[in-house]
């Protein structure tokens, strides 16, 4: 497998505009013969089909769920980045580089990572045109606020609620799309199947999740905006419907999976109640704004009412471990200093597996009504769950997986390295490095959908001139039989478990064994645990219900099934990283409680490649080249 | 360990859209306060998928109250009755142990049954196509602060935009009416500047969408307001009123 990572030559700052020109185009009247699938409705596929669509080409959207609005880049709170400088306090497309590429710990590309910070001013411009209620200072201006391990304010946020308006604005693009009869929409309708031709990917497999008909659809390119892996842990902050198989599948028909041990854990959700939970609810990052993190000083004390305990009892662990970021540490570093502080007794909460996120300060400081301004649906979700007043107590949190930086491999043009098929978003891993930045994610997704993929796609089309095969090329029958006997294989076990009971038991394994800290012997577990696992739910699931309509057993017992194999293939490439560095947390690798890199042997991409049933994955390298930044020690003390 | 509550659920069942549905009757044993109401019925599913029955088909996705996917009508009330709260963050401390709970899905004639609890929604979707959006393309647009807007504004387009359309309003409306729905994206687009040059068009191409779909007529009994988990309220429904009005009066 050749990894060709296409980055053009030249200077950083000025690689994009060199590579737009360099891109062969596509002549206007030709546009419309092209046919593109893209397959996930969320920021990155939303704005990737409706752009698509007003370029003139013809576009076919897919989603799972009822409508395009509901993709779960609707659940993301905090905001968006983008190096607008509006605050005057040094901002710069520069320095949202870096700081990205050092937020990821060294690990992503810096080619990427410059071309996201210079088109991040142009998101902002473009959702703002749309409509989107961004929110304001009493002058009209946008208002900004810092967020998540950024030393400046540059983030846009629409109450708690900005990934939902951004959503709603990549839809109303869509709809309009859709409505103009340029895109044609598919919701309800699942990817159960990339289709290879001659080297090319040219279409997928789906089931209408109503009708329970499977059929096949041809284009001159697929585009996966599946996004992220996160609910192979079961529980997670992810939709209860976000699953891996888009990605997975490519995988098997060739695609290189980058990086799947990049996980992130966020540090400030609700904690875990009990065994039947079926999802961990996120309170926004800019929390950390405004609260304090802390644990009883003592063990003893950690049953105790938080109003009980002193101030000179409590250990404030951000402000101590790292007094120049505070509360506002990237995400991996807070979160381990939770995990540090349960895993010493000090957690609080029933089970122990918890701190407080305390507004005490805050409300003396600005009040309480002003507190209720900037968070308040935040604390009212947090009391509708856990039925606690944050007003009056303090709101207690824990980590819990909340997005990967892993992702399927993309070259600089978004292009996996199967010909013809495009990844963006969270899917890909190109971004991130080992650890996203907060407001980020929105900004990476609308980045990729609205002003890179657009550009990038034509020169495929332009470049590659493969014809569309008809879906009823051999292949796709193929691919269709091999669907229809792995659904029929499914729903003849009638054994003595639901699926979720599977997915439960591999989610926790997976937290358990390859969480917030891995090791050898916890990973070599999991290489032995999981194939058991996997080989007792093809023997023992019971998938009720028929194939012929609606049946959310059966669409829940696929996605568990790749997410039974995908496990495995996380937690080898977390065994073969043999360092620590952002959100994958060895603890072989490790310097006073902190990531200790190997930049000598590690300082590379890992993207995987599906040898076949049965073998190993084959292990392949993309090196990693810094010229612009200088590799240093994160650090945020 | 207390004891978990012991519920009766009275479940809509319906095999699909051409099929009459009746009611089942199920035993919720041993049910955690904590639990949210959807977890609930996943515990129930489990069961009756052990046993080899097929699970009650209902919709979630984020189960955090902001996907606006579920949708079941508890006890009578769409999303359950808890003031600002989809049916996934109705919390089961919120019942009591020997409470039997009716479940239906939204009823409408505009939003068919799919299957059980699960409908379809797609009308809403056509109503936004129709005309529920700005209409600028990718490219080419001013820099975000030329565009100067009040916070006031801004604000009351922030509470209007909160909507996730869930259809409670719908379903909770004598008349099926989804005025309050289509208000609110009137509402948004309209209190701002980017929403001026297609105000007209906007709210004539959206209504007559709404009439084509088959909701009813608004009475203003303000049924929709009272279980909006997102509480966008009637004033917005006055201020579609007065832009279809004055849309009307222009003859457009």
């Amino acid at each position: 497998m050749k990894l060709d990572s296409k980055i053009p030559s030249g200077p950083l700052g000025q690689k994009w505009d060199k590579h737009k020109f360099d891109l062969k185009l596509v002549n206007p009247a030709n546009k419309r013969k092209f046919e593109v699938i893209v397959v996930g409705s969320g920021l990155a596929g939303g704005s990737a089909a409706a752009t698509l669509a007003e370029l003139g080409y013809s576009v076919k959207s897919f989603c799972y769920q009822d409508s395009p609005r509901r993709a779960h880049s609707i659940a993301a709170q905090g905001g968006i980045n983008a190096a607008k400088n509006y605050q005057n306090d040094g901002d710069s497309v520069h320095r949202l580089f870096y700081d990205t590429i050092k937020g990821g710990d060294f690990r992503a590309r810096e080619s990427n990572v410059h071309r996201l910070a210079q088109v991040s001013v142009n998101i902002i411009d473009q959702c703002v045109a749309q409509g989107v209620p961004f929110a304001r200072e009493y002058g009209g201006l946008l208002d900004n606020r810092s967020f998540g391990g950024a030393q400046v304010s540059r983030t846009f946020y629409a109450r708690g609620q900005t990934g939902q308006q951004l959503m709603l604005g990549a839809y109303s693009a869509l709809s309009r799309q859709i409505g103009l009869g340029t895109v044609k929409m598919y919701p309800r309708t699942e990817m159960l199947d990339l289709v290879v031709v001659d080297g090319h990917a040219k279409g997928i497999v789906v089931r209408d999740l109503v009708t329970g008909e499977i059929s096949s659809h041809a284009a001159d390119a697929v585009v996966l905006a599946t996004g992220g892996y996160g609910a192979v842990f079961y529980l997670s902050t992810n939709a209860v419907g976000c699953n891996v198989t888009g990605t997975f599948r490519a995988f098997k028909k060739g695609a290189a999976f980058a990086n799947p041990c990049y996980t992130q854990i966020h540090p400030t959700c609700i904690p875990v109640s009990g065994d039947h939970q079926s999802k961990l609810t996120l309170m926004s990052e800019s929390l950390r704004n405004d609260g304090r993190v802390w644990v009883p000083k003592r063990k003893e004390d950690s049953s105790k009412s938080p109003d009980s305990i002193a101030e000179a009892d409590r250990d404030y662990i951000l402000e101590r471990k790292y007094p120049s970021f505070g509360n506002l540490a990237p995400r991996d570093i807070s979160s381990r200093a939770a995990k540090e502080a349960c895993d010493e007794g000090r957690g609080v909460g029933p089970g122990g597996f918890g701190v407080y996120l305390d507004f005490n300060d805050a409300i003396k400081r600005v009040s309480e009504a002003k507190i209720r301004e900037r968070y308040g649906n935040l604390f009212d979700m947090y009391e509708r769950i856990t039925g606690e007043n944050a007003y009056q107590q303090p709101m207690r949190i824990y980590p819990a997986v909340h997005y990967t930086m892993g992702g399927l491999w993309v070259d600089y043009n978004l292009m996996s390295n199967l010909p013809g098929l495009f990844v963006v978003g969270e899917a890909n891993f190109s971004d991130h490095g080992a650890n996203r930045l907060g407001a980020s994610a929105l900004m990476q997704g609308l980045a990729d959908g609205y002003f890179i993929l657009p550009y990038t796609i034509g020169h495929y089309f332009a470049s590659s001139k493969q014809a569309r095969p008809k879906s009823d090329h051999p292949e796709f029958r193929k691919v269709e039989e091999e669907v229809n006997a792995r659904t029929k294989r499914m729903l003849a076990i009638k054994g003595k478990k639901a699926p979720r009971a599977f997915h439960r038991e591999l989610g926790k394994l997976m937290w358990e064994n390859c969480g917030m800290a891995r090791s050898k012997e916890s990973l070599e577990l999991n290489l032995k645990r999981i194939p058991e696992l996997r080989e007792e739910f093809w023997n023992n699931v019971n998938v009720s219900g028929e194939s012929g309509d609606l049946n959310q057993t059966l669409e829940h017992a696929g996605r568990v099934a790749d997410f039974l194999e995908f496990g495995e293939l996380l937690c080898l490439d977390a065994l073969t990283r043999e360092e620590s560095c952002g959100g994958h947390f060895r603890v072989e690798h490790q310097e006073e409680g902190e990531c200790k890199r190997d930049d000598e042997n590690f300082a590379h991409v890992a993207a995987w490649e599906h040898q076949g049933e049965g073998k190993a994955p084959l292990r392949h390298t993309e090196p990693l080249v810094y010229d612009e930044v200088r590799m240093s020690t994160r650090s945020y003390k | 360990m207390e004891k978990g509550m012991n519920l009766t659920l009275i479940v809509w069942r319906q095999k699909d859209a051409k099929s009459t549905g009746s009611f089942a009757t199920y035993d919720a044993r041993d049910v955690n306060p904590d639990m949210s109401f959807l977890e609930m019925l996943d515990v129930v599913n489990d069961d009756l998928i052990k046993r080899g029955q097929e699970a009650i088909a209902f919709d979630s996705d984020c189960r955090e109250g902001i996907c606006g996917t579920c949708s079941c009508v508890i006890n009578g009330i769409a999303h359950g009755g808890q003031k600002a709260t989809t049916a996934c963050q109705l919390h089961m401390r919120k019942f009591r142990d020997g409470d039997t709970i009716t479940i239906e899905p939204w009823r409408a004639k505009a939003f068919p049954v799919v299957k059980d609890l699960v409908v379809d929604r797609s009308a809403f979707d056509r109503i936004i196509q129709a005309g529920g959006f700005v209409s600028v393309r990718t490219g080419g647009t001013p820099d975000a602060n030329a565009i100067r807007v009040s916070k006031e504004d801004s604000d009351l387009a922030m509470d209007a935009a909160q909507c996730i359309g869930c259809g409670a309003c719908v379903a909770a409306c004598k008349n099926a009416s989804a005025m309050l729905f289509v208000s609110a994206k009137v509402s948004h687009l309209g209190l701002l500047p980017q929403g001026q040059p297609e105000r007209d068009r906007r709210v004539l191409n959206m209504v007559r969408q709404m009439d084509v779909e088959g909701f009813g007529a608004c009475t203003v009994t303000g049924s929709c307001e009272a279980v909006c988990p997102k509480e966008i309220t009637l004033d917005n429904i006055a201020r579609m009123n007065r832009d279809y009005a004055v849309a009307t009066a222009q003859g457009k």
